[in-house]
């Protein structure tokens, strides 16, 4: 790759979510400025290498993308209020740029629009790895394990949307303001929790999601700094990130919490999230995300001081259960009580959610049943959940683990 | 709505390996199946045998032909089938993401074509 080419790859990594929130704000067409800015980037790659490399890539890129997008509106015949309407947001955008020599960064705006109350949940958490972070859509759809043309057509009609409905780009106003940040962190966390199943990034195609989640917290965290729901889910990722190398042994083989090795646990990242749950702590406005946040400290508690502290753990997924009525938290809670009072005390926490016809296919439940089953010497009844547990699993290495676990009953 | 998930992997490496590897695939496979059925997802399904053990028919200008091994020279040859129940392709796919045989080969979805 010449350096041209480097150069116009690093400006569409990391300039494209900018440039992208930027023109969206403008002119509220964010296909139409997909289009656009595609077409700016194809013309750098083109034009930099003969020229060198702009003074400002992402100014350079700005001017292509307007140019492109009026030569579009000419061509188009579109009516002539509309094209005025446009002209003038593009001329604007433009001139903005080039007074203050740097593009606003708008990307917490485009969040907003993405992650809007009125577009479909499933298409909130893909609209911003396609928008704001710049994947392709077949990336995306892989991640969600969706096929490629479904969530083609699940983005094309959320931008759709945005544009008909008149979605603002904008940071909602105080009244509004908790309900659309709590949609707009949910879709960060499941950006998160989609990056956590690679651990060892096996793929090579996919950019970690989990550390392009932990930015997107961060951006949020800090232009939100009165909030403590970004920080509460920032922790959350970081703590959980930082775990990261003790998930696998070094033969790529599944290593559950309790067994990890804490000397591979990120320290700085620890600490850096102890201090953002403090942080978040001094509102007085406790939510789902710092509670999360908190059990996973209790976890960590485990590299300072040799024991997780379960008992900790089973009160704050009470206060999840109650908050959120989530039947995932009270499989958890289920758990977390087994380590403190017991498996017999866990496994009728667990019958209480039995009957949900949701975890007829949610693994997590059978591989917990089938543990505390184990535990309560009831093999017979632990294997049959194994063998659910293993046949919903998604992740091989998950799946031998369990497999292990199945044949080590006797 | 039915969807047919057909298991394509090379089948030299099945065969190739370890017999306690095999009978962990295997025991894999029985235990994706019950999940299937106990989701009420499961229509049927088999595992095929290796394809030097089939034919190929085809008929041209009243001339039947018959060959041995696959229709296709390829990498990955079918090796089984499942015949699932789900609500849409989302669905199908995340069930043929569950398939022992999407980590050692590749699935392929098809909806069934409604009579």
């Amino acid at each position: 790759m010449t350096p041209a080419h480097t150069a116009a790859a690093q400006a569409a990594r990391s300039g494209y979510g900018k440039l992208l929130a930027y023109l969206a704000a403008q002119t509220r067409d964010l296909a139409e400025a997909e289009d656009a800015l595609a077409d700016a980037f194809a013309k750098a790659l083109d034009a930099w290498p003969r020229t060198g490399v702009p003074a400002s890539p992402e100014a350079w890129l700005l001017t292509a993308a307007r140019n492109r997008w009026l030569d579009g509106l000419r061509r188009k015949r579109v009516r002539s209020d509309a094209r005025d309407h446009l002209t003038l947001a593009l001329d604007e955008a433009q001139a903005q740029a080039e007074t203050h020599h740097d593009i606003p960064d708008q990307r917490l705006r485009l969040i907003f629009a993405c992650a809007h109350p009125a577009i479909a949940p499933p298409a909130r958490a893909p609209m911003i790895l396609q928008t704001v972070l710049g994947f392709d859509a077949k990336a995306i759809a892989s991640a969600f394990l969706v096929a490629p043309a479904a969530m083609a057509q699940r983005l094309v009609r959320a931008k759709a949307k945005i544009r008909d409905a008149g979605i603002p780009f904008a940071i909602p106003e105080r009244a509004d303001l908790a309900e659309r940040l709590d949609a707009a962190l949910d879709a960060v966390y499941t950006v998160f929790t989609r990056g956590w199943g690679d651990p060892l990034g096996a793929d090579p195609e996919s950019r970690g999601l989990a550390e392009e989640a932990i930015w997107l917290g961060r951006l949020i965290a800090q232009v939100l700094p009165d909030e403590p729901e970004p920080k509460g889910l920032l922790a959350l990722m970081l703590h959980a990130h930082a775990r990261r190398a003790a998930r696998r042994d070094l033969g790529g083989r599944f290593v559950p919490l309790d067994a990890q090795d804490v000397s591979l646990w990120d320290r700085p990242m620890l600490h850096e999230a102890e201090a953002l749950i403090h942080q978040a702590a001094a509102a007085g406005r406790p939510a789902r995300f710092q509670l999360e946040a908190a059990i996973q400290s209790a976890h960590a508690a485990r590299a300072f001081t040799g024991q997780a502290d379960w008992a900790a753990v089973v009160i704050l997924y009470d206060g999840l259960v109650a908050m959120t009525g989530s039947v995932v938290a009270a499989i958890n809670r289920a758990v977390a009580l087994s380590r403190s009072e017991g498996p017999a005390q866990g496994l009728a926490a667990l019958d209480a959610v039995a009957e949900d016809p949701r975890l007829a296919d949610y693994q997590p439940y059978w591989a917990a049943r089938a543990d505390l089953l184990a535990r309560t010497g009831d093999k017979a009844a632990a294997a049959a959940a194994y063998d659910r547990a293993i046949g919903l699993e998604f992740d091989p290495a998950l799946r031998d683990f369990l497999q292990e676990r199945r044949a080590g009953l006797g | 709505m039915q969807y047919m998930l057909m298991i394509y992997s090379d089948q030299s490496r099945i065969q190739a390996m370890a017999p306690e590897d095999g009978q962990k695939m295997m025991a894999a496979f029985n235990a994706y199946t019950e999940s299937l059925k106990a989701a009420g997802a499961y229509v049927g399904g088999d595992r095929l045998q290796p394809t030097s053990t089939g034919a190929t028919v085809r008929v041209r200008d009243g001339q039947t032909q018959v060959l041995d091994g696959p229709y296709a020279d390829t990498k990955e040859q079918l090796g089984g089938y499942y015949l699932i129940e789900a609500a849409d392709l989302d669905e199908a796919v995340k069930w043929a993401a569950r398939c022992p045989g999407a980590a050692v080969g590749t699935l392929e979805v098809r909806p069934v074509w409604a009579m």
